[in-house]
């Protein structure tokens, strides 16, 4: 195993499952138990096929294609909360992953309450959060909401209540799926500076995003997913291009 | 996965759990408090006026098992939502899942708790002792019904996630289960040759416990032993199908 690589997949294929007995419950279930069995085995959607990559630490990855080609689920992956169903998925390092706006926050929590529960759920201890608190909020801008019940939030606020927590984390493999794009262009540049910030000082990054502009900017390398396969891989600046004579 | 971690996750989430569920926690307290006693006013009225049952200090007969009762129910009905009311975070992070089954069952263990004195004044009422075993068989059933409730959510939870309606299922499950446990009669009402029944119903002698606890101040150590027995049962079985199941929770919700 060679020590610099941080995330490794070899052959991975991922299908869910298509559960369409089980939409009628368990009674469904059990009065059609032997069909209902055989579809449990057969049916499958195949979300990711055969991908083989190799990320090396200190990278800056961006996976780009379609909405439904398989950038999520590859995301999930490396997070570990979703299990291949063939191939293996190898990951050296602590994973910070802001896979979802406002995952794991909880509305009726004033943002305050929230910072402290998802830098929990994220890997910080309750100890570590106190202390960086006031520098977690004052990141966030957002002044007297921060004991408000995030209820009251816009989706650009909440977008700013979860990086500001992300970016007091000390990730060795950070994942963004698609929130960079949310927040008013202030805040989006102060998030692509602390990105910045992360890459120069070694931290591994793997970032979904459909803006050109900021993959240009921000990333070394481009795996492009086109119908579940990698369609190319490679440096930013030799798959842009193409991406872009594909899609324009 | 070392034990400050897992402290500090059952201390936030349990934290969500009840700011969630009571927006404001002194009426939360109030509520907690209130859903036991009006049921214990209702079979009270009914079944003293009505049914004409006759048991000495009645009231304090109904409150030790209620509230026991109400930890029971809470936890096994709330549990069919642990999982899924926690979807977006389980699809985002990957951390022990079956904390979030302690942190429910955890809450309404901290309920019970709170509600002890309401007990111990009708105990007052009646003048029942305050034995010393109080102070072996409150933490003693306390612990055993946590383990307990807590394997038996962690099993309803993961079931509730691939067959929805499991929900509904326990709803009448439960129901059932109420008559069927001496809560609002005693054991001697029961016919003398159904009462060797009495340990399969699984809940049973965990609540005969907590009534002979507050009523005489002593437990029935078989009744321990088979609590017990369906405590490791639950947890055993919980765990088998959560550790089967849990890789594929986030593809479910
Ligand atoms: N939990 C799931 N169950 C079934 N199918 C899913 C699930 N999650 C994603 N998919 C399917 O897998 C494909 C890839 O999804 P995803 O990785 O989210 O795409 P992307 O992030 O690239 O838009 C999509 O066609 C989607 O419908
Ligand atoms: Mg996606």
């Amino acid at each position: 195993m060679n020590k610099s690589i941080a995330i490794q997949f070899n052959r991975v294929s991922k299908s869910y499952p298509i559960y369409s007995h089980l939409g009628a419950g368990l009674k469904g279930f059990i009065f059609n138990l032997p069909k209902a069995l055989k579809g449990l085995a057969r049916e499958r959607f195949t979300a990711l096929e055969n991908i083989s990559f190799d990320i090396n630490r200190g990278e800056t990855v961006a996976f780009m294609g379609r909405n439904g080609a398989g950038k999520s689920t590859t995301l999930g992956l490396i997070a570990q909360v979703l299990k291949s169903t063939s191939g293996t998925v190898a990951v050296h390092g602590r994973v910070s992953p802001l896979l979802e706006l406002g995952g794991g926050f909880h509305s009726d929590l004033t943002g305050r309450e929230n910072i402290l529960l998802n830098g929990v759920l994220l890997g910080l201890s309750r100890k570590t959060i106190k202390e960086k608190e006031d520098s977690i909020i004052g990141f966030s801008e957002l002044g007297n909401f921060i004991d408000q019940p995030i209820r009251m939030y816009s989706s650009g606020m909440l977008s700013r209540l979860g990086f500001s927590v992300v970016a007091h984390l000390d990730p060795e493999i950070l994942l963004v799926d698609e929130v960079l794009a949310v927040g008013d262009i202030a805040f989006q540049e102060k998030c692509k500076n602390k990105i910045t910030e992360f890459k120069k000082s070694g931290v591994t990054i793997v970032l979904v995003s459909h803006s050109i502009d900021d993959v240009r900017k921000l990333c070394d390398r481009v795996i492009w997913i086109e119908n579940h396969k990698i369609q190319m891989d490679g440096p930013t600046t030799e798959v842009l291009p193409v991406y872009e004579k594909y899609f324009v | 996965m070392n034990i400050e971690r897992i402290k500090d996750l059952v201390i936030v989430l349990t934290q969500k759990e009840l700011k969630a569920r009571y927006k404001n926690m002194k009426l939360g307290y109030l509520w907690s408090l209130g859903n036991p006693l009006a049921y214990g006013l209702i079979y009270w009225l009914v079944f003293k006026y009505v049914m004409k049952v006759k048991i000495e200090g009645f009231p304090l007969f109904l409150v030790s098992a209620l509230f026991p009762w109400q930890w029971f129910v809470n936890s096994i009905s709330v549990s069919a939502n642990t999982f899924v009311s926690n979807a977006s975070l389980i699809k985002k992070v990957n951390f022990p899942r079956n904390i979030l089954s302690l942190v429910s069952t955890g809450q309404d263990l901290i309920h019970f708790i709170a509600a002890l004195p309401i007990t111990f004044i009708f105990m007052l009422i009646y003048h029942k002792n305050f034995s010393p075993m109080l102070f072996i068989g409150v933490p003693l059933l306390a612990i055993i019904q946590l383990g307990y409730t807590y394997g038996l959510g962690l099993m309803i939870s993961t079931i509730n996630i691939f067959f929805r309606d499991a929900e509904r299922l326990i709803g009448i499950f439960i129901t059932f289960l109420f008559y069927l446990t001496p809560i609002v009669y005693s054991t001697d009402m029961i016919p003398e040759n159904f009462r060797h029944l009495i340990p399969l119903n699984p809940v049973a002698p965990l609540i005969l416990n907590w009534r002979s606890l507050f009523l005489e101040g002593t437990l029935n150590w078989n009744y321990v032993g088979i609590t017990l027995g369906y405590a490791a049962l639950f947890i055993i079985t919980g765990h088998a199908i959560y550790r089967r199941l849990s890789w594929k929770f986030a593809e479910f919700l």
